[in-house]
């Protein structure tokens, strides 16, 4: 029996072989790549994206225009403090992104090891690292987040992120062992098991692809809410140095005088809602692209 | 004449997939008559089911109906929800295929059996619904249904739960009855007294009923008439006993040839063994390649042991094929499972090659894993779905030979080729295989490494029976070309006939029956034996015929 290669097999080749060539060419990944290209530049050149309208120093505050709407060369109005929301947002982009961004590949990463392991093991190893979960995971946030940001003293963005991420892996490690159990019941992972391929391949090669994406879709989404967290550490005190500029505290700040001046609120939350979009429409077209199963 | 129930007249359904239309089913036109037992048979993908569920509109929302389906007059196809909900049960009511999934776990069998009583008669008292419940349990000869009815479907057996939904079904006084592979998910046995149900219930009933099956057993068993469909077009109609006597369609041809027969093996078939055995009682008896002595294997579960295989001897001599059949919980996977050390041994010993997995050290188990293949009985489970086929073949060779590279890709191009799936197959992904092909790919990887115990967990009983007749076989000649040994495991008897040199009957985790092939078929010394022998309906309506009458006397 011999198959000759057809047209329509070739052409799936082609595209097989570069996933990445047949991804970047959707929209999909276009518009939240680029999103995400202007964030980041943002983020490394903050002053030159703030001088657009001639106003960019977020320092520079009047207080004769608290909380006054958007006018010429402020084009997102001022804050409470007289100062310009625009060039706010465009320097609280570096920490906000970088804590966000920072804290989701830490715990992600300890939850994927800790959820794996926990869930490929069972027995007792199971029962020790989900105890462990369970106490990080029942632990007040904000009093774990004090104690441990008072005790080592450096507020960076690193040192935050890390306390972030100490409080947020074990949702995802839970997520993680949950699907590594559905995913080592499944046959090819028993037929691998007998065709003696060692634990750390099955690990990596056989169960990790397939069950990590329920885990990449709640560390994109996280992002969020670890921006927000940040803005309640920085909101006691304990969050980065004062005076520190990021999106959470404009939005922790904005949110109280919302009815009246809602363009405190309305203008930072718009870009940390662009920014978790985009990651998360971006996340889901790799994953689509890099999944034989939704190649077309 | 007799009246039409059921007018079907150019029915199509096209499914939107991703925004590019697929037409499922091109337009297909048939009628069933009052009391009449069609028969739908095809293999999987021929849009048999999708006709079924198109007539009760339970095809998702990406499918447009087209064509027009009377029933009694009415028409079925565009009715809105609310007409539908009415009609559906009382006009039309539908058994599916897996008991356990239609029945809610949650409640006892008698309080759903109620509601689907009263939500048909609304204003019935309690007492009236009881009554009822009572009389359909009776009706599908439900065994003692005044105790049983306030169990759950766990605490009932496959063929209890599957008489309790066509209760169920019938509680609407339907005119006609769909059932879709209603007794697929049964043993032989079981699938017998169900298909007494079914036939018993018509007469009195005068209802008609619409069978969906890939099992030709089946349809000569029941049908008064037959559709044969092919990727959504119908290839013949025919009344049954002419459909399996004189066929007239090619394609109705190849499908009764797949069926594997008792007593029908092709002569053409030896495997090593036999020709080895030949040679005289004077060659020395070899040492055997797998050994299961007093094998026992217990689960706990609350508390309570239970012993899934009790006690099972079993051996297989190089390149022998040794087939435990058995019905499902007789222990038969189990068995094979405990062999290639993925079930909790109890007492006992499994040797393969004079070697034991429980007291073999890191890299003997390894050396010994090497040794066996394995085939499992989902090849859409099987495979990992992130591996080309290539790769899938190839992980045993890159393990345990440590091949690379160009070297690699050059044996395992060779292995596919062996099963078939030469050229460009080899790039491609599980999902975009049939479940045939993919089966194929399995044995593939499962011979890579020259084996010499080959353990297979019913490898065909989730195929159809055409693409099961090629799957068996690529094995057949490969277990010539290659000459292991192998044990499989099948509840199939006719499979296990067609291929095997000896056989073990299993029951309740014991092998109750051990012997060659033409002496347990043919001259089977327990009654256990003979009730499976019996059980399997023949493709054959008036063999059957006859074997039912024989039964039923």
């Amino acid at each position: 029996m011999t198959q000759l290669r057809d047209p329509a097999m070739k052409l799936l080749d082609s595209q097989r072989r570069t996933p990445w060539r047949g991804a970047v060419r959707r929209v999909g990944f276009i518009a939240p790549a680029a999103v995400i290209v202007i964030l980041a530049l943002i983020a490394l050149f903050p002053s030159f994206f703030a001088s657009f309208f001639g106003n960019g120093d977020p320092r520079f505050c009047d207080l004769g225009s608290s909380a006054e709407g958007p006018t010429r060369g402020h084009p997102f109005g001022f804050d409470l403090q007289g100062c310009d929301v625009y060039a706010n947002v465009i320097f609280g982009t570096q920490s906000s992104l970088g804590v966000g961004l920072l804290t989701a590949v830490m715990s992600t990463t300890v939850a994927v090891v800790v959820g794996i392991i926990a869930g490929y093991r069972g027995g007792v190893v199971d029962w020790v690292l989900s105890r462990l979960t369970d106490v990080f995971l029942g632990f007040p946030f904000l009093l774990g987040a004090i104690v441990v940001l008072t005790t080592i003293g450096s507020r960076t963005i690193v040192s935050v992120s890390l306390v972030l991420a100490l409080f947020s892996w074990p949702l995802q490690a839970r997520l993680m062992r949950t699907s590594t159990r559905t995913v080592r019941g499944a046959d090819f992972v028993r037929a691998a098991i007998t065709m003696g391929v060692p634990t750390y391949r099955i690990l990596v090669r056989y169960i990790l692809p397939n069950a990590i994406t329920p885990v990449l879709v709640i560390a994109a989404i996280s992002v969020g809410s670890v921006i927000i967290a940040e803005s309640s550490l920085t909101y006691l005190g304990i969050g980065l140095e004062p005076p520190t500029i990021s999106w959470g505290l404009q939005l922790a700040n904005g949110s109280a005088h919302f009815i009246r001046s809602p363009h405190m609120l309305v203008f930072p939350a718009l870009f940390l809602a662009t920014t978790i979009i985009s990651i998360i429409v971006l996340g889901d077209t790799l994953r689509s692209a890099l999944d034989p199963r939704r190649q077309r | 004449m007799t009246e039409t129930l059921l007018s079907v007249n150019d029915l199509s359904v096209t499914f939107d997939i991703d925004g590019t239309p697929q037409t499922v089913v091109p337009g297909i036109s048939f009628d069933i008559a009052v009391n009449e037992v069609l028969a739908v048979v095809g293999e999987s993908g021929s849009g048999k089911s999708v006709t079924a569920m198109a007539l009760l509109g339970l095809l998702p929302r990406n499918a447009t109906i087209t064509g027009s389906a009377t029933l009694h007059g009415t028409e079925m196809i565009g009715l809105s929800d609310t007409e539908r909900k009415q009609r559906l049960g009382s006009s039309a009511a539908m058994i599916f295929q897996d008991p356990a999934a239609a029945l809610n776990p949650l409640f006892s069998i008698g309080f759903q059996l109620a509601e689907s009583v009263r939500s048909h008669t609304p204003g019935l008292s309690r007492a009236e619904a009881h009554q009822r419940v009572l009389e359909l349990l009776a009706l599908v000869e439900f065994p003692d249904p005044a105790n049983k009815i306030t169990n759950y479907p766990h605490q009932l057996s496959g063929g209890q739960c599957q008489r309790v939904v066509i209760a169920m079904a019938l509680a609407g006084d339907p005119d006609l009855l769909i059932a879709d592979e209603p007794t697929t998910a049964l043993d032989v046995t079981v699938q017998a007294e169900i298909l007494d149900v079914l036939r018993r219930m018509r007469n009195r009933l005068r209802s008609s009923i619409l069978l969906i099956t890939h099992d030709m057993g089946v349809v000569a068993d029941i049908a008064d008439r037959v559709i044969v469909m092919r990727q959504g077009a119908i290839m013949e109609t025919a009344p049954v006993d002419e459909l399996f006597h004189t066929p007239t369609h090619d394609y109705t041809r190849e499908l009764l040839q797949a069926v594997p027969q008792i007593g029908k093996r092709p002569s053409a078939i030896t495997t090593k063994a036999r020709t080895s055995k030949e040679q005289g009682p004077n060659a020395p008896e070899p040492r055997p390649v797998l050994e299961v002595e007093d094998l026992v294997v217990e689960y706990r579960r609350r508390g309570r042991g239970f012993k899934a295989v009790d006690g099972v001897n079993l051996s297989i001599q190089p390149g022998e094929i040794l087939a435990i059949v058995g019905e499902s919980g007789s222990g038969k996977s189990t068995t094979a499972l405990a062999t290639i050390g993925l079930a909790p041994v109890t007492s006992g010993t499994v040797r393969i090659l004079g070697k034991s997995f429980a007291d073999s050290g890191h890299s003997e188990l390894r050396s010994l894993r090497e040794r066996i293949g394995v085939v499992f009985q989902n090849p859409a489970t099987s495979l990992n779905p992130r591996f080309t086929v290539r790769n899938a073949v190839a992980e045993p060779l890159r393990i345990h030979r440590g091949m690379r590279g160009r070297g690699l890709y050059d044996v395992v191009d060779e292995l596919l080729a062996n099963v078939g799936l030469g050229g460009g197959w080899g790039e491609r992904y599980p999902h975009e295989l049939s479940g045939g092909q993919r089966q194929r790919v399995a044995i593939a990887r499962a011979v890579a490494l020259k084996p010499d115990v080959l353990i297979a967990d019913e490898p065909t009983s989730a195929l159809d029976v055409s693409v099961q007749a090629r799957v068996l076989d690529v094995f057949r000649e490969l277990q010539k070309e290659l000459g292991f040994a192998c044990l499989f495991i099948s509840h199939d008897l006719a499979v296990v006939d067609s291929l095997s040199d000896r056989v073990a009957v299993m029951q309740q985790g014991r092998v109750v029956e051990q012997g060659s092939r033409s002496q347990v078929f043919g001259s089977p010394i327990t009654d256990y034996t003979r009730q499976l022998l019996n059980a399997a309906p023949l493709p054959d309506p008036i063999a059957q015929r006859a074997r039912r009458q024989a039964r039923a006397s």
